[in-house]
């Protein structure tokens, strides 16, 4: 039974990102594993280590740089990796992308599970696990904070989920697709040795051919202009009082002013 | 292809807030297109919740409260909107960029293969299309979005973007009952439990945020946060640096790798501000900054600020507000 993991690249957190030309830049910041797929990483390793699958692979569609997200994903402990690499998934929407991540999870043939970080940190959609699910015809549990249970032989999975409400006990059948969130684990760093292993590994690409990817399959949703937030106009005001409290009931008012209160 | 509709959740047996706000998005919509709005509810008294629908601006309703769609489930859910989508033909589908909005919007955009544009804090129409504005990079660059194809065009909003229409229980209109697209048995997902969230205010719904940093200094740093939260009620917020302290639980955090938020009043207690936190919450309305650091990068954020030891601090503006509010 095989899990695969989802994973992109982008900026670093810590980066300042800004348009250039009309293009999103990050100065020198380096691309990393997008932040949440560390957690669906450590989930889909905890899925071989603890509870019997046999296989991890983490696939990523994109170029050069998507290898050093996989890289990553393999050092802290997938087995190994896939890079999707064509001119049709280029200018990719969340369509066009899970048509070709659930293309190359049915090449595999042996895929009990897809796993998701719950959104990534440039697009933020929170879409393609949604969307890789619906094709595949698996269900699909997003926000996943516990793997109670899984029955690879029964085809049954239980988790919680951590929604807007609460907490939700939910049962469901296998192959599955999940989302995670942060909560679900703590992810480890990447051993030395798996690091070497990463480095020297020779990721397989495929292409359009290679997974069947249905050509119909046409981005619908585009971002025909991206701009910065305009900066805060004006400066702080500071609330100046000889007591905490003077300067707090004089806060106060102005935020009755403002009518916020 | 006509229509404009709004898939409306229902919590505790009302019309969601971000739903309620996309019927007054689509009811702006449709003013420039010249098209009916629908409201699609399923669930406990969809009937009852149609009718509450027209009254925020629906002209009519269809609805669903089938055993089957009792719990919410994106299959049992996104499988009878993509129905009902098949056979009536919107031209528009607007949902809360909620969870539950999430997974049913993308279960149907994916049957319908249709452009799916998400968290929308703005949306005004070119013609025919509708042209979005989103947050991208978690809030560090905002992008216009639009999609395109044959299909409906299809978004989702963010909660407290969009003005809440007035009910106006005047409003009458149509609510249609329907069947839903599957059986019990072809639904592979059971809900089994439900766990409360602590706290009642939502981080996404709350008018109102105090928010506490590293500067809190240890769980029962929040202590006098909470008594603010009270007497205001607001939601606890937190920064990364607290959570990965371990003072307090992750679905407080606000910031890149947490919520984005964007409340009437944001008060920063104890919160430096990186960048990764501003991303999550810049957009808020007024932001009040208490810190003892007066070079903090928060000070290029906020609106108004006391330069002091939140331990002192909070607890006076507490005070303050309990006297002005006159509780």
């Amino acid at each position: 039974m095989r899990v695969v993991v989802c994973t992109k690249e982008v900026p670093d957190t810590a980066a300042k990102v800004e348009v250039k030309d009309g293009k999103v830049s990050w100065g020198d910041a380096p691309l990393v594993i997008n932040p949440w797929d560390e957690y669906s990483v450590e989930e889909a390793i905890l899925l071989k280590e603890k509870h019997g699958a046999e296989t991890v692979t983490v696939v990523g569609m994109g170029g050069e740089a998507t290898k050093e997200a996989l890289k990553h994903a393999m050092a802290m402990g997938c087995d190994d990796a896939v890079l999707l690499q064509d001119a049709a998934f280029e200018n990719a929407d969340t369509l066009v992308t899970s048509e070709a991540l659930s293309k190359a999870v049915q090449k595999f043939g042996d895929v009990g599970m897809v796993v998701f970080g719950k959104e990534t940190s440039d697009g933020n959609s929170s879409q393609v696990a949604v969307q890789v699910g619906r094709r595949l015809g698996w269900p699909t549990l997003t926000y996943v904070s516990k793997v109670v249970s899984i029955d690879w032989t029964g085809g049954k999975i239980t988790v919680e989920r951590l929604l807007e409400e609460g907490k939700q006990s939910v049962e469901a059948t296998l192959p599955a697709v999940i989302s995670v969130v942060k909560e679900i684990n703590e992810p480890r760093y990447p051993s030395f040795m798996g690091i070497r292993k990463a480095s020297k590994a020779e990721i397989p690409i495929w292409g359009a051919g290679d997974i069947s990817f249905d050509s119909t399959v046409k981005a619908k949703a585009s971002w025909p202009e991206i701009y910065a937030l305009p900066p805060r106009v004006g400066s702080v005001q500071i609330i100046e009082g000889a007591t905490p409290e003077e300067a707090a009931r004089k806060l106060v008012d102005k935020l009755i002013e403002e009518k916020v209160i | 292809m006509s229509g404009i509709w709004v898939f409306a959740e229902q919590h505790d047996g009302k019309i969601a807030s971000v739903s309620q706000e996309a019927l007054g998005l689509a009811r702006k919509l449709a003013d420039g297109l010249g098209e009916p709005v629908t409201a699609v509810i399923f669930g406990p008294d969809a009937a009852d919740l149609g009718k509450e629908a027209i009254a925020y601006g629906a002209d009519d309703a269809i609805a669903s409260d089938d055993a089957t769609l009792k719990d919410f489930r994106a299959d049992a859910y996104g499988s009878l909107l993509t129905q009902l989508a098949k056979e009536r033909q919107p031209s528009v589908i607007i949902a809360g960029a909620t969870t539950r909005g999430g997974d049913v919007m993308g279960t149907t955009a994916t049957d319908l293969e249709a452009g799916l544009i998400t968290g929308l804090v703005d949306a005004t129409l070119d013609g025919r299309t509708i042209v979005g504005t989103a947050p991208i990079y978690s809030g560090k660059l905002m992008a216009k979005v639009r999609v395109s194809g044959d299909g409906p065009q299809m978004l989702t909003i963010r909660s407290r973007a969009f003005p809440q229409p007035e009910p106006d229980a005047s409003r009458t209109g149509n609510v249609e009952t329907v069947q839903p697209a599957k059986a019990e048995a072809d639904i592979p997902v059971e809900v089994t439990g439900t766990e409360a969230a602590e706290g009642s205010v939502s981080l996404a719904d709350a008018a109102i945020i105090v928010s506490g940093g590293r500067g809190v200094g240890g769980p029962e740093g929040y202590a006098p946060l909470q008594e603010l939260v009270d007497v205001l009620g607001a939601a606890l917020g937190a920064s990364r640096a607290a959570v990965d302290a371990g003072w307090i639980p992750y679905e407080h955090q606000v910031g890149q790798t947490g919520k984005t938020v964007a409340p009437d009043l944001y008060i920063a207690c104890g919160i430096s501000g990186a960048v990764q936190h501003q991303a999550g919450m810049r957009t808020s309305k007024v932001i009040v900054a208490i810190n003892k650091d007066a070079e903090a990068p928060i000070w290029k954020l906020a609106h108004y600020g006391i330069v002091g030891d939140l331990f002192k601090v909070v607890p006076a503006l507490t005070q303050a507000f309990k006297e002005k509010l006159g509780k």
